[in-house]
Formats: structure tokens, sequence, C-alpha cells
């Protein structure tokens, strides 16, 4: 994916999520947004989900400018996959139906062509056998692997996801970060908020640096993890990666 | 002392089931003894020439009634779960106007006696407009009544369903429309059915109210028996059965809903 954020910046209340925020990447496949908690990663990830709109700035992702108005938003947000760190189902439907609303309702597909899909997708997360289950009734690394499996289906250009794994114990968390690494083998894009950074190092091939609603730095995953340029990185690399 | 008390309650989700099922066989039957033992004292005590003649001759009169009660009572109920949505869309609606009426409305009357509501209604709004039955009118009054409370019923339900499902159905791309139809609202009846249950338990007593404007459902029946007999408690206590048949088995149906409404994102 080709994306260029110009100057964007996001206030809630007093505070500034935000500043005037700029990052620009001509091909990436995989790219990780890393950064003190509160630093304005996953506010930039709901920018691009199109879940926020921005004070000021633009954005422009595969060479198209995002209007910020509320039916192009909608528009946007039904052509990207979204994982949230609290997986966000909808209770009331079986892992099956998560997935089939969004074809049914959103995309307009018949009940049974949806139906096709989404088992199939559920088949690559394997969880076909738990279709039919309430998420109440699913582990929380299988209830991420139904959240993935529900932004997944709908073909979208690219995943969105944060902190996927923020929810989990290390057993579920490794669960579901073998799954992102399949997605990134079968060729989806995705951005990624993450505290993992051993992960990051290995999936990303671009990672930028988010503190207090700004850029730090970025660049390849290799090259940033282990030369990083700027003083901050390097402290904040070093006091998460101590224990 | 009050430390010995609090060890008889229950702690969390500890479970109620006694040691055995024949232990729990006695203490069902014992709590039956006590109340009856009281009951018995209590009416032993009343000095009273029992008349069991009265119902069966006046028995026609006491089913009409119940009927009628039980009729009344569909009526409203219908029609203060239509109030009740309409309402509680207006509370949360964006227009200040509407959900100032819609406040207004719920706490004028949740704060006023029913008795007031249906004299006011039947005397003064029903008049104006020019409604001559008084049936329509008791079903308005009480649906009207009850809708207030089934308003904010609704509100609680709709609110309950937090703001992270809004949020991943805007990410999915649903309209406001599609998710109040297929996220909100099968999530937030779930919620409202319980306590809805009991808000019917409620209405069906309120309506013996009625009998204030001459509306003959089973109490007004009771009452003309009553005044043409002067035998009452050969009345009254079927009529405490009366609705006892008909509120038993919601509040029964309501227990078994609270212990099923529970589940997680």
């Amino acid at each position: 994916m080709q994306l260029r954020v110009d100057k964007i910046t996001k206030r809630f209340g007093a505070q500034l999520a935000l500043n005037e925020i700029s990052l620009g990447l001509d091909h990436c496949r995989t790219l990780a947004l890393i950064g003190p908690s509160g630093g304005g990663k996953s506010t930039l990830l709901r920018v691009l989900a199109g879940l926020e709109y921005p004070d000021s700035g633009t954005l422009e992702i595969d060479r198209q400018e995002i209007s910020f108005r509320e039916e192009a938003l909608n528009r946007h947000r039904r052509s990207v996959g979204v994982v949230f760190q609290a997986f966000n189902l909808f209770p009331h439907l079986t892992a099956l139906g998560n997935l089939t609303l969004p074809l049914e309702k959103v995309q307009g597909i018949s009940r049974e062509e949806a139906d096709a899909r989404a088992r199939a997708v559920l088949g690559q997360v394997k969880l076909l056998e738990h279709a039919n289950k309430r998420p109440a009734e699913l582990s929380g690394g299988q209830r991420q692997r139904v959240a993935i499996a529900r932004a997944l289906v709908i073909r979208p250009r690219f995943l969105l996801l944060d902190e996927p794994t923020s929810a989990l114990d290390p057993e579920m968390t490794a669960e579901v970060l073998d799954m992102i690494k399949d997605l990134r083998e079968q060729d989806h894009d995705f951005v990624l908020v993450t505290h993992e950074m051993g992960f990051a190092r290995q999936v990303a091939d671009q990672v930028a640096v988010i503190a207090e609603g700004r850029l730090v730095e970025s660049g390849p995953a290799e090259a940033l993890f282990a030369n990083p340029a700027e003083a901050f990185t390097r402290r904040f690399l070093a006091r998460i990666l101590r224990y | 002392m009050v430390n010995r008390l609090f060890n008889l309650i229950r702690v969390g989700d500890e479970p109620s089931a006694p040691r055995s099922r024949l232990l729990e066989l006695a203490h069902c039957l014992l709590a039956l003894a006590l109340l009856s033992g009281g009951f018995t004292y209590a009416f032993s005590q009343f000095d009273y020439q029992w008349n069991w003649r009265v119902l069966a001759e006046y028995q026609p009169l006491l089913w009409r009634g119940w009927w009628t009660t039980v009729a009344l009572s569909l009526a409203a109920l219908c029609l203060s779960v239509l109030i009740g949505m309409v309402v509680a869309l207006a509370l949360l609606s964006r227009l200040p106007v509407l959900r100032y009426l819609a406040r207004i409305y719920v706490e004028m009357v949740r704060g006023t006696p029913l008795l007031v509501q249906i004299l006011i209604c039947f005397y003064v709004f029903a008049n104006a407009v020019g409604i001559q039955d008084r049936y329509l009118v008791g079903i308005m009054t009480l649906s009207l009544f009850s809708g207030a409370y089934v308003t904010e019923i609704f509100r609680a339900g709709m609110e309950s369903v937090g703001r992270s499902q809004w949020e991943s159905a805007r990410a999915i791309g649903l309209t406001p429309a599609q998710t109040y139809r297929y996220v909100v609202f099968p999530q937030a009846l779930r919620q409202t059915l319980p306590p809805l249950a009991g808000q019917f338990v409620s209405l069906i007593k309120d309506s013996s109210l009625l009998s204030y404007i001459s509306i003959r459902e089973l109490t007004f029946a009771a009452q003309s028996v009553t005044s043409l007999t002067y035998s009452s408690l050969e009345v009254y206590l079927p009529l405490a059965l009366g609705y006892l048949v008909l509120t038993l088995p919601i509040s029964l149906w309501t227990q078994a809903l609270e212990r099923r409404v529970h589940f997680h994102t």
C-alpha cells in the first residue's frame, strides 16, 4: 500500500492526540506503529480506519485522497478491515453471524454466498468447527481470530490491527501472532499497533515510532530496531526490551 | 451478632442449593407451613359467617370481570410497548425539544399516582377530545402510565449496548439505522425482557384502579358482588387468586429469563 499522512492534527478536548503528524510511505506491506502508551499511535490507526475525523491535515491512501466527510469515510471504512484490542465482536451473533453481517448488510451479498464465503474464511483461521458458537463460548484467542476473520471476509484493501494481543494471555498471544504471520505470507497488507517488539521486528517491513502525537522516526524495521537514529527511540526500546 | 446474620446471606455467585433435594423440599414445606399457620391464625381471630354459595351464584359476573381484566391488560401492554419504543427513541434524539417532551412525560407520569391520572384523563382530557367510551379511556390511561416505565426500561436497554459495539458497527460500514436494527436492538431486547415482564405484572395489578371509573373489570365485579350480597371474603379471596394466576406465571418466566441474559463480547 501507499500511504501519505500530511500534518494531521486531532484533539480530544484539551488533549492533543495527534500534533501535525506526517508520515509518507511509497510502498509498504506491513507497517508497525510503536511508541509509548498514550502517544497517539492508536489514534493514528483510527484515522487510517476512517473512525476519527481529524481537525486538520490530509490523508492519502493508494494515491487517493480520503475525504473526511461522513459519506466518503463510510465508503472508506467498507474497504478496510479493522481489528480492535478488545475484539468487539457482536455478542448476540454466532461466529458465522459476525462474518455474514457485513457481507449481507453492507455489501448486499446473498445469504447463501455470504454463508459460503464466511465459512471459507473461518476455515482459513481454523475455526470452522466453532462457526455456530457465540463469542461468550469462545476463548480469548479464538475470539480475536474470529475478529480477524470478520475483518478479512470483506476482502479489504488492507487490515488495521489495534494492539490485537494486548487483552490476551501469552499462549493466546502466540496463537494470534502466528495467524497474523500467516496473513502476511498470504500477501495481505496491514498496519499494526503493537507492544510486541520482537513480533514487530519479525513481521513489519516498515516501523514508525510515535510519541506525544508526533512521528519520532520511521524506516525499514530491521535497520530501525538494529540502529535507531533518535535517542528517544533508543531509550524507548531499551526500556521496553529490558525484561 | 450482625456478623452472624450476614453469615446467612450468600456471597457473590455461591450456589443457592442446599445439600440435598430432600432438604430443599423440607425448607419449602417449612416456609409454606409458617405462612399458612399465620393465615389460619389471622382468619380464626376474624369472626365471620362464610357463605360460599354467593360465589357459585355470582360466578359468571366474576368471570366476565376476569376476562375484561385480561383484555384490558393485553391491550394496554401492546400499546405501552409501542409508546415506550417511540418515547425511548425521542429520549435519545438529537432534537432537544423531543428529548424535553419525552423527559417531562416520563417524570410527570412516574411522579404522580395512577388513580389521579385516571381521574384527570377521564374527567378532563377524554371529555375535551370527546371520547365517550370509558374502556377506551381506561386502556389509553393505563398505556400512558405503563408506557413511561417501559420507556425507561428501553432507554436503559439501549444504553447498555456499549460504545465498542457502535464502534465495530461503524468500522464494518453499517449506517446508523442498520446499527440500531442489527446490533443495538437485538442486544437491548435481551436486556429489557426481564424488567419488561416485571412491568407487565405491575400493569395487570394496576388495571384494578380502573374500577374507579366504573370499568367492569375483575375488581369492579368483585365490588359489585359484595355490595349486592354483603359477603366480602368469599369474593375477595377469589379476586386475589384471579390476579395471581395471571401474574405468577409471568414472574416465574422473568426469573428464568434473568438467568439467561448474561453474555460477553
